[in-house]
C-alpha cells in the first residue's frame, strides 16, 4: 500500500462528489429532514422517539453509503477506469482505503449535520455520549460502503445496482430488532438476525441509550467493525487486475 | 534493434471465442508502431495483453524485459483505452492531477496539457467536452507519468485532420526521446505513419515489418493495397 496513492484516490472520489452538489444536498437533508418528521409523527410519545432515532443515526448512513459506493464503483467498472487504474501503481489497498477516507469524512459531516439537529432541537439524548454514536454511525456507513462495492460487481447496469439496495437492507431493517426487539422474534429469525451485522449497530445505539458503556457496546463495535472487514474482503475478490 | 515488447505464440480466448491465434510479433523500443487491422480483429485484446489486464490461453508476453502484467511494469506503461477512460464528473485539471499522483508525474501536467492541446480547457468538466478532446484528456493522463512504454488503442479515432497530424508528430516526438509508442487504428492511411508495422485480422498477424518492406515485398502501390494481398496470399495457402 502507498499512502500518497490512498490519499490522491479520497481526494479524487471528494471531487467528484463535490461536483455533485444535489447529491451532497441530499446526503444532508434527507437523514435530518427524516429524524424532523419522526419527531413530530411521535409527539406524544418521546420515548419511542428516542430509541427509533438512535437507531436510525446508524442506518442513515448504512444506506447512504452502500447506495453511492454501489454506484460509483459500478461506473468506474463500466466506464474503464478501473482497468485503466490497476494499469497504475495503485494497489488494490488503496483503492479501498481511498473510498474509505473519503466516504469516512463524508459521514462525519453528515451525522454530525443529523446529531446537530437531533440532540440540539429535537431533543434527542444519548446518555453514553455523543462519540460513542458517531463511531457507530461511521462503522455503520463503512459498513454500507464495503457491502456496496461488493455488490457492485454483479449490476451491469446503475439501475440494476439500486435494486440492491433494498434487497440488501430491508430484511436487515426488519430484522435488526428496531420494529420488534430481536428476543420476541421467533426462533429462526432471531438466528437470522443474529447473522446481520446492522442488528450489532441497532443493539449498540440501543446501549449508548441505555446510559452506560457496557461490555455489549464495545462487543457489538467490534462485530460490526469485523463484519466490515469481511466485507471489504469479499468486495477486494471482486476487484480483478486480470479479466478473460 | 532492442525490442521493447515480445509476443510469442499468444493465444487468447473470450469466453468461448477464440480471439487471437498463435501470434508472434516485436515491438522495436523508440519506435512508432501501428497496429492496423480491422475493428473485431483482436487488436485491443492483444494491446490488453501488453498492459497485462488480459487473462491468456498461453505464449509468452514480454514488456520491457519482464513478463507482462509484472507490478514492477506498472509505473513504466502508460495505457490508453478506446472509450476514453477518465472521471467524466471532474474537471480536466483534476483528472490529471489524480492520474500525475497515481505516476509521479506532478511536475509535467501544464507541458502535458499543451501536447494534446488543451490548455484552454483545464478548468472544463470532462462530461462536457466533445468526444475529441475527452479522448486527449486519457491520452494525457496516460503521458503525464513519462511512461518508457505508451499503449494507445485508436487514439486518433473522429479527430480532425490537424489534430490527428499534431498527435502523430507528438508519437514521433515521443519516440525520437526514447519512448516506445504502440498505436493501433483501423484507418490504413495512418499505417504510412508508422515506423513499423502489424497487421491484424481475425485474430492472425499478417505481417510485421516497416511500411517499406511491406510495400516492396507485396509490390502494392499502397498499405491498404498491400494488406489485400497478405490477406489473400495467405488465404490460398
Amino acid at each position: 500500500m502507498n499512502p500518497a496513492i490512498a490519499l490522491a484516490t479520497a481526494r479524487r472520489v471528494l471531487q467528484q462528489l463535490r461536483h455533485d452538489p444535489r447529491t451532497i444536498a441530499l446526503l444532508l437533508v434527507v437523514p435530518s429532514g427524516l429524524m424532523t418528521l419522526l419527531r413530530y409523527v411521535y409527539d406524544g410519545s418521546p420515548q419511542i422517539f428516542d430509541s427509533i432515532g438512535l437507531s436510525l443515526l446508524g442506518i442513515f448512513p448504512f444506506v447512504t453509503m452502500f447506495l453511492i459506493t454501489s454506484v460509483a464503483m459500478l461506473r468506474e467498472r463500466t466506464t474503464g477506469t478501473l482497468e485503466r487504474l490497476f494499469t497504475t501503481r495503485l494497489a488494490k489497498l488503496d483503492l479501498l482505503v481511498g473510498y474509505a477516507l473519503a466516504f469516512a469524512v463524508t459521514t462525519c459531516v453528515q451525522v454530525g449535520v443529523v446529531c446537530l439537529i437531533a440532540f440540539g432541537w429535537l431533543g434527542l439524548s444519548a446518555p453514553a455520549g455523543v462519540g460513542w454514536v458517531m463511531l457507530l454511525a461511521l462503522a455503520s456507513a463503512l459498513l454500507g460502503m464495503a457491502l456496496g462495492l461488493f455488490v457492485s460487481a454483479f449490476a451491469r447496469t446503475e439501475f440494476q445496482a439500486v435494486q440492491f439496495l433494498p434487497a440488501v437492507v430491508l430484511p436487515q431493517f426488519l430484522l435488526c430488532g428496531l420494529l420488534t426487539p430481536r428476543s420476541q422474534m421467533v426462533d429462526v429469525l432471531r438466528w437470522v438476525s443474529n447473522v446481520l451485522p446492522m442488528s450489532y449497530a441497532v443493539e449498540g445505539l440501543a446501549q449508548v441509550r441505555q446510559g452506560s458503556v457496557n461490555g455489549v457496546l464495545v462487543r457489538d463495535l467490534l462485530v460490526v467493525i469485523g463484519c466490515i472487514v469481511a466485507a471489504l474482503a469479499l468486495g477486494a475478490a471482486t476487484l480483478r487486475r486480470r479479466t478473460s | 534493434m532492442t525490442a521493447a515488447v515480445a509476443v510469442g505464440n499468444l493465444v487468447v480466448f473470450r469466453g468461448k471465442r477464440q480471439v487471437l491465434f498463435d501470434v508472434s510479433c516485436e515491438v522495436p523500443a523508440g519506435q512508432v508502431t501501428g497496429l492496423l487491422g480491422p475493428s473485431g480483429g483482436g487488436k485491443t485484446t492483444l494491446l490488453r495483453s501488453i498492459v497485462g489486464v488480459q487473462a491468456i490461453r498461453s505464449g509468452q508476453v514480454s514488456v520491457l524485459g519482464l513478463p507482462a502484467g509484472d507490478p514492477a511494469l506498472r509505473a513504466r506503461i502508460g495505457y490508453v483505452t478506446q472509450d476514453p477512460s477518465v472521471y467524466g464528473d471532474l474537471s480536466v485539471i483534476e483528472n490529471l492531477r489524480y492520474f500525475a499522483a497515481l505516476s509521479s508525474g506532478a511536475g509535467r501536467i501544464a507541458e502535458v496539457l499543451a501536447a494534446v492541446g488543451l490548455t484552454g480547457h483545464a478548468a472544463d468538466r470532462v462530461d462536457r467536452l466533445s468526444g475529441g478532446e475527452r479522448a486527449r484528456v486519457s491520452l494525457a493522463c496516460a503521458l503525464v507519468g513519462a511512461p518508457p512504454l505508451l499503449v494507445l488503442d485508436e487514439p486518433t479515432v473522429g479527430l480532425d485532420p490537424v489534430l490527428r497530424r499534431d498527435l502523430w508528430q507528438l508519437f514521433h516526438q515521443l519516440a525520437a526521446a526514447g519512448t516506445s509508442v504502440i498505436v493501433s487504428s483501423h484507418v490504413m492511411d495512418e499505417a504510412a505513419r508508422c515506423d513499423r508495422l502489424l497487421l491484424l485480422r481475425e485474430g492472425r498477424l499478417y505481417a510485421d515489418d516497416t511500411p517499406a518492406e511491406i510495400l516492396r515485398r507485396t509490390g502494392a502501390p499502397d498499405l491498404e493495397e498491400a494488406f489485400l494481398r497478405l490477406v489473400t496470399e495467405q488465404v490460398a495457402r
